[in-house]
């Protein structure tokens, strides 16, 4: 089965059409994915200032990552379930929308550096764990994580908007291409 | 009363620009959540640590002098994001409850972070009952999340 058959067969079942047609329940699922949003974004930041040194600099950096680590993977369970629960509402549209499609891309390309981050510098965090000024790849690691999650959290609230919908022909074939839409030959 | 007021808004240049924007508005909202972010962070950690729940290593005026920049400059773009926000769909607003939630939230919650729990959160350790850092703590959480809840829900309506 294709992704977008996957996407297809979602949008039949019963739990998504219930979920999609509720006036109560996808409301309160969205603003749980924005307020667990506070809670992860705002420590991820956190941390991230701190690989920065902007912020929290007179406590270690392994002890910032330690106190701050299970409320932030905390929050991104949240974000992973109540964001997947918003995706099985409406799949096709979701699936299809270029932003979702950017979205994913940079989640992706943000678990590779945290991934990078914790196999490299990080194994020697306790050589530089009080320096005034962190080491340049930590830095990186932290810069790059400010700019991957706002332009998550962009991409995510662009979701919303209608603009490339394959349902609104006709579009820049590239918007058709990086929207995977269907579109039938004249 | 303010309706007038709320229409005028709607009619001033800055409000016009922003509504006739295909894009303007979203890509303000996105800055405003990124805000929101921000000064997420920068609350629930302070009142994570006055609940006793996190950082407990650290005392917590110390915390709280760590992330009061950023807890500014987070509230700084939040707010100017948020009345550009406003002034493109103020009539929407003024029938909007979740707005009125919203901003009944935000007032409550602004004059509670910048005076009880700036006094709370900065007072010399063990000069204030662990009590009061939760309870502050706990209303500071509910203060903000009702003004995120509203904020949201003003998108529904």
């Amino acid at each position: 089965m294709s992704l977008l058959g996957f996407a297809k067969w979602l949008a039949e079942t019963q739990w998504s059409i219930a979920l999609h047609e509720s006036l109560w329940v996808y409301p309160l699922v969205e603003s749980t994915h924005v307020w667990a949003l506070a809670l992860f974004f705002g420590f991820a930041t956190v941390l991230d200032l701190r690989l920065l040194s902007l912020a929290l600099t007179q406590v270690p950096v392994s002890e910032v990552a330690k106190r701050l680590l299970p409320w932030t993977i905390a929050g991104f369970i949240v974000m992973i379930v109540t964001g997947a629960l918003l995706f099985y509402a409406i799949p096709v549209r979701t699936y299809q929308s270029i932003f979702f499609r950017v979205k994913v891309f940079l989640l992706i390309v943000a678990g590779i550096n945290v991934w990078v981050f914790h196999s490299t510098i990080w194994l020697r965090v306790a050589e530089w764990d009080r320096d005034p000024v962190t080491p340049k790849r930590a830095r990186f690691a932290g810069a790059a994580s400010l700019v991957l999650w706002v332009c998550i959290i962009f991409a995510g609230r662009m979701i919303a908007y209608n603009w490339f919908d394959c349902d609104r022909q006709p579009q820049p074939p590239i918007v058709n291409w990086a929207a995977g839409c269907v579109v039938e030959p004249e | 009363m303010l309706l007038p007021l709320f229409e005028w808004f709607e009619l001033t240049t800055v409000g016009e620009i922003i509504r006739t924007s295909t894009w303007l508005f979203p890509f303000i909202e996105a800055f405003h959540l990124v805000a929101f972010g921000v000064v997420g962070g920068a609350v629930l950690l302070v009142d994570l640590r006055l609940i006793g729940l996190a950082f407990r290593s650290q005392p917590v005026a110390q915390v709280a002098q760590e992330m009061k920049p950023w807890l500014q400059r987070g509230v700084a773009v939040a707010v100017v994001s948020g009345s550009l926000l406003f002034v493109s769909e103020s009539v929407k607003c003024y029938y909007s409850e979740a707005f009125w939630i919203k901003i009944t939230g935000l007032f409550f919650a602004l004059i509670f972070t910048f005076t009880i729990r700036r006094k709370v959160s900065m007072a010399e350790a063990g000069s204030i009952g662990p009590v009061w850092g939760r309870v502050v703590g706990v209303v500071s959480i509910g203060l903000w999340a009702t003004v995120a809840w509203g904020g949201r829900w003003i998108g529904f309506s």
